[in-house]
């Protein structure tokens, strides 16, 4: 540990040729303690930033585990007087689950055939420098303007329903599906794809049967990871899905319900059994997420192992 | 698909590129088909739309001046805070870590990323705000009626302001501060630091003369990025700014933001309201595409130089 570097040169070093020795022998006092103020404010910032994610893992967990617990949250449909307890979640877990579900469906295909382009067909070229270079400008554009838009363009002309949440969350990940899977093609040795083409293989065969197999666990990591973002998106569900408290299975058809949305309405209510039903909404959505993220991990770790 | 001949590829090719289009298409659409509906609310209200402080609804008036000074402070305000633990975290992994303790950290700053902006709303509107509100109370009476610090930090209303968005928004952008500056103090060539430890420097020294000098720029668009996002939060800013439209130089008073705004009021907004909702978005689209095209600028030379390095 290096807050050694703050001790007084008094007191005998236990070892006299250690580079702390040195340290402390060659150094003046200033620099030490400048040298020692760094290493706090290093080490400092990790803690700083470390405790607001205990905090809020601490209170989602203790305040939300019991809701979770009561009988009918995974069954029960939203109550309609959000200020009386009881009631469930079933209608807006449903709904997050089948609109990323929505979502993924249209923004992975697309977005692994637009990284295929960037890497195996653009290049260095200027059309794939532009795209990318916006793919990642819109990587940045404010998921309540990605609301808006498809507000705008769907949801004006088809209502609110499930779909219209797909299609802005679709936005989202997009760019995200791209950049990280235009990554992991990049890691396929070039080797690969001259084998195929010295077998006879076409390019387009040569991507599909050999590139893409080669490149999956790692696109699927960063897939799961752009998923696990998505599902906690509220701003772009909050035009498109409109309010529904029963259940609805059809994406395209009235409204629907996200857990998102259920915890930004009822974290506004003074009512305390509301804001226990965002506790409670938090947890299952933290889970959900965390579930995705974990996934992620374990299918990278397991990719790259395989690598080393 | 055809098997032989060219024509399998060509097709392939041109779906993969029209793929690759969409990107550029959706960014054109947004501008287009937001711009379209905001139009009205830009005509009826001209240039006042961001030079008046005025919004009222009711009276047809919407001047987004108040909105916009919101966004900016509370982002200012979160980098004030994120800046220095951002580049702390990036230096303590690549630098001063013990090497088995740098893959669990960057996993924990991941999890920071991992959850939801409504979580942290959530958290902020009925934790943070009002534990926070006495301290904020005994820094105001601390600083009543000094000239400067007063104007500031004297006089509290409630634990929500532009201080606790301000807070939660650095709390939110940590993350990607944090792992962009860590990727650019990676490409530092070890001879650099070789270099400054040969010549008896301590770690700090070396950190200062021979690492911050060579990411300087990548730092800088890492922390133009992080700006970006945090112009554009939503939902945990609409929960904690406090929905008051003002202007004010005290930062624990209650203001609003644009994105804030939007979420708040679109629900139950009338037509031309709606309009001016959206017209909102197209000034927050606008900002953020700026600041993310400079930051990507820089991130981009930076990413050439060290592939022809």
């Amino acid at each position: 540990m290096s807050d050694i570097d703050l001790r007084p040169t008094a007191g005998e070093p236990a070892d006299p040729i250690s580079t702390q020795f040195l340290l402390e022998v060659t150094t003046s006092r200033g620099r030490r303690i400048r040298n020692g103020l760094a290493t706090i404010w290093m080490y400092g910032a990790f803690v700083v930033a470390v405790i607001p994610l205990g905090f809020i893992i601490f209170y989602v967990v203790q305040k939300g585990l019991p809701q979770v617990l009561t009988q009918g949250w995974f069954t029960r449909d939203i109550p309609a007087v959000s200020r009386k307890a009881g009631g469930g979640m079933a209608p807006a877990i449903v709904g997050t689950l089948l609109i990323t579900l929505g979502a993924t469906l249209m923004a992975v295909p697309l977005g692994v055939l637009g990284a295929i382009y960037l890497h195996e067909y653009g290049g260095r070229g200027r059309l794939a420098r532009l795209i990318r270079f916006m793919a990642d400008v819109m990587t940045g554009v404010p998921s309540i303007v990605m609301g808006l838009f498809i507000f705008t363009t769907y949801t004006l002309a088809f209502g609110l329903n499930g779909f219209g949440g797909s299609l802005a969350l679709a936005c989202l990940m997009l760019p995200i599906v791209i950049r990280s899977s235009e990554e992991m093609l990049r890691l396929v040795p070039d080797e690969l794809r001259n084998g195929s083409y010295a077998l006879g293989n076409r390019k387009w065969r040569t991507i599909l049967t050999v590139v893409l197999p080669a490149a999956m666990g790692g696109m699927v990591s960063g897939i799961m990871l752009a998923v696990a973002r998505a599902a906690g998106e509220t701003a772009p569900l909050l035009f498109t899905i409109g309010a529904a408290r029963r259940l609805n299975l059809n994406l395209f058809d009235g409204p629907n319900s996200a857990l998102s949305l259920q915890i930004f309405n009822n974290a506004q209510t003074p009512f305390p059994a509301a804001q226990d039903r965002a506790w409670g909404a938090a947890f299952t959505l933290i889970a959900i997420v965390f579930i995705l993220t974990v996934i992620a991990r374990i299918i990278s770790s397991r990719f790259s192992l395989k690598h080393s | 698909m055809e098997g032989h001949g060219g024509g399998g590829d060509s097709f392939f090719r041109g779906v993969a590129l029209v793929a690759g289009l969409t990107v550029l298409a959706i960014l054109a659409l947004i501008a287009w088909s937001t711009t379209n509906k905001a139009w009205p609310a830009f005509t009826s209200q001209g240039l006042s739309f961001i030079t008046s402080d005025v919004w009222d609804p009711p009276a047809g008036k919407f001047g987004a001046l108040a909105f916009i000074y919101g966004t900016l402070l509370s982002s200012f305000i979160a980098l004030l805070f994120a800046v220095p633990v951002s580049i702390g975290i990036a230096l303590f992994t690549n630098e001063a870590a013990p090497r088995r303790l740098r893959t669990p950290v960057t996993y924990v700053i991941d999890l920071l990323a991992a959850v939801p902006s409504v979580v942290y709303g959530l958290w902020g509107v009925l934790v943070l705000a009002p534990n926070i509100q006495p301290v904020y109370q005994s820094v105001a009476d601390a600083t009543n009626g000094i000239p400067v610090l007063g104007a500031i930090f004297g006089g509290v209303a409630s634990g929500k302001s532009f201080m606790t968005a301000g807070l939660i928004l650095a709390i939110m952008i940590v993350p990607i501060v944090t792992s962009l500056s860590r990727e650019v103090i990676a490409t530092v060539p070890s001879s650099q630091r070789e270099a400054a430890f040969g010549m008896g420097a301590t770690r700090w020294e070396m950190i200062r003369y021979s690492v911050l000098p060579w990411s300087r720029g990548g730092i800088t668009g890492a922390v133009m990025l992080g700006l970006g996002r945090a112009m554009g939060e939503t939902i945990a800013v609409a929960l904690v700014i406090g929905s008051t439209a003002q202007i004010t130089s005290h930062v624990f008073f209650p203001g609003d933001a644009m994105a804030a705004v939007i979420a708040n009021q679109f629900g139950e907004a009338g037509a031309l309201h709606k309009s001016a909702l959206i017209g909102l978005g197209v000034v927050l689209f606008v900002l953020t595409i700026l600041v993310n095209v400079v930051a990507r600028s820089i991130v981009t030379r930076l990413d050439r130089r060290t592939q022809g390095a």
